[in-house]
């Protein structure tokens, strides 16, 4: 019962980075699943570099969570129950720490989409990706 | 089942028959002449009904899979086409979907029938326990269903129901893939559970056709928990109890009838009516009304399980071995029991406002290694809401009492009753959003469902007199009930 292998062939997804603004964030599918691409602004970057390690649930540097510090990549599903967080439109809430909230039970994300409040167990993850050019990725 | 001694039958054909495989002689002695206590009251109607609802179930399902296409892309619009175009299509699915609510009331009730007057108790733990696969059986069902018209709730449902899954230590990930046969809900996991859905319910129908035959070897409880003695605490099944079986069943689908006519979507939720986005969730998800005292105690295990509240499991443990084991209540020592449970609870506190968080976020109770679980809560939640449905299935090795009805045991009637009310409060909890005052609500009814099978049903069994029981059912009924 485990996925076939035409599902498994779709499990690469290519995106082109270049109409992305600084503070926008895009949403793309990859296998069945939303992935949050955000180009980040200076201030969100420095929001989430400088957080003490020690108050964060799962401990985790923003340096090890992106390749390039302006872009942020994650597969925008809670890691609690699996619902889609909100943030991504500017109108949206973002939560109590400016990255995104999860409207089912209540957890909150901040700029590197780390776990920062509610039953969450885990950092919003981050998927396995590559630059093939400067303004292209590939996702899987 | 029937064979040996057989009674020719007058009519030709039937005598043909029966002498070849003698089903009519099987009906005549399970269902004609099979002697029933006669002091059944209304509340021994609700196998009959389920039963009814059963066949309900899938004749229209049947009809609804005519119509119905398993594909992302289509299943929605083939709902509504069943709704709109199909010949009396709106009839099937809302008989069909208030179907599945009615089925839960009257399996629910039938539960309770069987708590109240004990009928789980010696020899009936099998038939029991088969009734409890049935439920279990039927909440899969049930759910699946839910998933196939892919409206938002189907879609957030299957999403958040299969990511529980995922709390399982090491294989969780890999089985929630397997589940879907995908990286997330889509196509494939719609195909695999129409699939199952469809066959699902032969399965149920297989169990329910156990359940009566073990019913048929152990023959029937009733409200006074005592076994008849003989000939005149019995009637023939048939007509007394197919004519009061087919009264109650003719009430029970008048309800049913009115919300199908009248109310057919109260039970349902709006948002089902959207159809499913992956990309959006949908801002407050519930599961179907009859699941949600069950996902109450899931959202209730908030905290991890920390080296304190281990201890204090561990001990509350320690403190029940001696209940469970086989000594005699004068060689348990109370006391330290007490003393035992205080210690257990004063832990248990430590180490869950160790994890609690006040209105700044900060932790309220700064204890060392407190943040280090054993089982995550996610895991917690879990183990408790599956563990809920192991702890029914054992009810007959937890409450070892003598006296089966709770007419004769006042305390454990208490108990009983208490446990329904707070089962509902469970369901009000489960229903509300997971914040604010619901949360400990809940938390403290999760408690209590726990101890009433680990804790108080065991201490009862032992310590409960109870009153004394009437000599015979035939005695009973003509000093008339007291
Ligand atoms: C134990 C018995 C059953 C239960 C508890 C059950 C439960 C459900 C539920 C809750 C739904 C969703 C209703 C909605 O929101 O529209 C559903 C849909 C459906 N069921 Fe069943 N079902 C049962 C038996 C069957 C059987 C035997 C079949 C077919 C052989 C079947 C076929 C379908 C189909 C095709 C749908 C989708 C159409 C729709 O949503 O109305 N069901 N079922
Ligand atoms: S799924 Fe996001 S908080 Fe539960």
């Amino acid at each position: 019962m485990n996925p076939a292998k035409d599902t498994l062939a779709m499990s690469t997804t290519e995106v082109d980075l270049a109409p992305v603004q600084t503070g926008q964030s895009i949403t793309v599918m990859w296998r069945g699943k939303p992935v949050f691409i955000r180009k980040r602004t200076a201030a969100e970057i420095e929001d989430a570099a400088s957080v003490d390690m020690s108050v964060l649930v799962d401990k985790e540097a923003d340096e090890a969570r992106v390749q390039k510090p302006e872009w942020l990549v994650l597969v925008g599903i809670c890691t609690h129950l699996g619902c889609v967080p909100v943030g991504q439109k500017p109108t949206d809430v973002k939560g109590e720490y400016n990255g995104w909230f999860c409207p089912c039970h209540g957890s909150h994300y901040d700029t590197s989409g780390r776990i920062r409040k509610g039953p969450a167990p885990k950092n919003l993850a981050v998927p396995p990706y590559e630059f093939i050019s400067d303004t292209s990725i590939k996702i899987g | 089942m029937a064979s040996g001694e057989r009674t020719a039958f007058e009519n030709p054909v039937v005598e043909w028959i029966d002498s070849r495989l003698p089903i009519f002689t099987m009906m005549q002695k399970e269902y004609g002449v099979f002697p029933t206590p006669k002091n059944f009251n209304y509340f021994w109607n609700f196998g009959a009904i389920a039963m009814v609802m059963l066949m309900i179930m899938l004749v229209t399902g049947i009809f609804l899979a005519m119509h119905y296409t398993a594909h992302t892309s289509m299943a929605f619009d083939s709902v509504e086409r069943i709704m709109r175009d199909v010949n009396s299509g709106w009839l099937i699915r809302y008989i069909h979907m208030n179907g599945a609510s009615f089925f839960f009331i009257a399996v629910y009730i039938h539960m309770f029938r069987g708590m109240y007057y004990g009928s789980f108790k010696k020899p009936r733990e099998l038939l029991w326990i088969l009734g409890v696969l049935i439920f279990v059986l039927m909440m899969a069902t049930a759910f699946m269903g839910y998933v196939l018209p892919w409206g938002q709730m189907s879609y957030w449902g299957a999403t958040v129901i299969t990511n529980l899954f995922s709390a399982i230590p090491f294989v969780g990930d890999s089985i929630v893939t397997l589940l879907w046969g995908g990286f997330s809900v889509d196509n494939p996991t719609l195909n695999r559970f129409f699939a199952l859905h469809y066959l699902m319910p032969f399965v149920i129908f297989a169990v329910v056709f156990l359940h009566v035959w073990a019913l048929h070897v152990t023959g029937s409880n009733n409200p006074l928990g005592i076994e008849p003695k003989g000939k005149q605490d019995t009637l023939p099944f048939h007509p007394y109890y197919t004519m009061k079986d087919t009264f109650g069943t003719i009430v029970f689908l008048f309800i049913y009838a009115f919300f199908v006519f009248y109310a057919p979507d109260y039970m349902g939720h709006p948002d089902n009516y959207i159809p499913a986005d992956p990309l959006v969730t949908p801002a407050f998800i519930v599961p179907e009304w009859y699941f949600l005292p069950f996902y109450a105690m899931l959202r209730s295990i908030t905290f991890g399980v920390n080296i304190y509240i281990g201890a204090g499991a561990v001990l509350a443990v320690l403190a029940m071995i001696p209940v469970y084991s086989k000594k005699t209540n004068k060689e348990l020592n109370i006391g330290a029991m007490v003393g035992m449970f205080a210690v257990a609870g004063a832990l248990f506190m430590l180490g869950y406002f160790a994890q609690l968080k006040n209105g700044a976020g900060e932790i309220m109770l700064n204890l060392p290694l407190a943040d280090f679980f054993f089982v995550s809560a996610k895991l917690g939640g879990v183990a408790v809401m599956f563990g809920s449905l192991l702890l029914v299935a054992l009810m007959p090795w937890l409450d070892t009492h003598g006296i089966r009805s709770a007419r004769f045991r006042p305390l454990y009637k208490t108990a009983l009753l208490v446990f329904v009310a707070l089962t509902f409060v469970l369901g009000i909890a489960g229903g509300k959003p997971a914040e604010g005052l619901w949360v400990y609500i809940g938390q403290l009814a999760t408690l209590y469902y726990l101890a009433f099978f680990l804790v108080i049903l065991p201490l009862l069994s032992r310590f409960e007199k109870g009153r004394d029981l009437p000599p015979s059912i035939h005695e009973a009924v003509l000093q008339g009930a007291k």
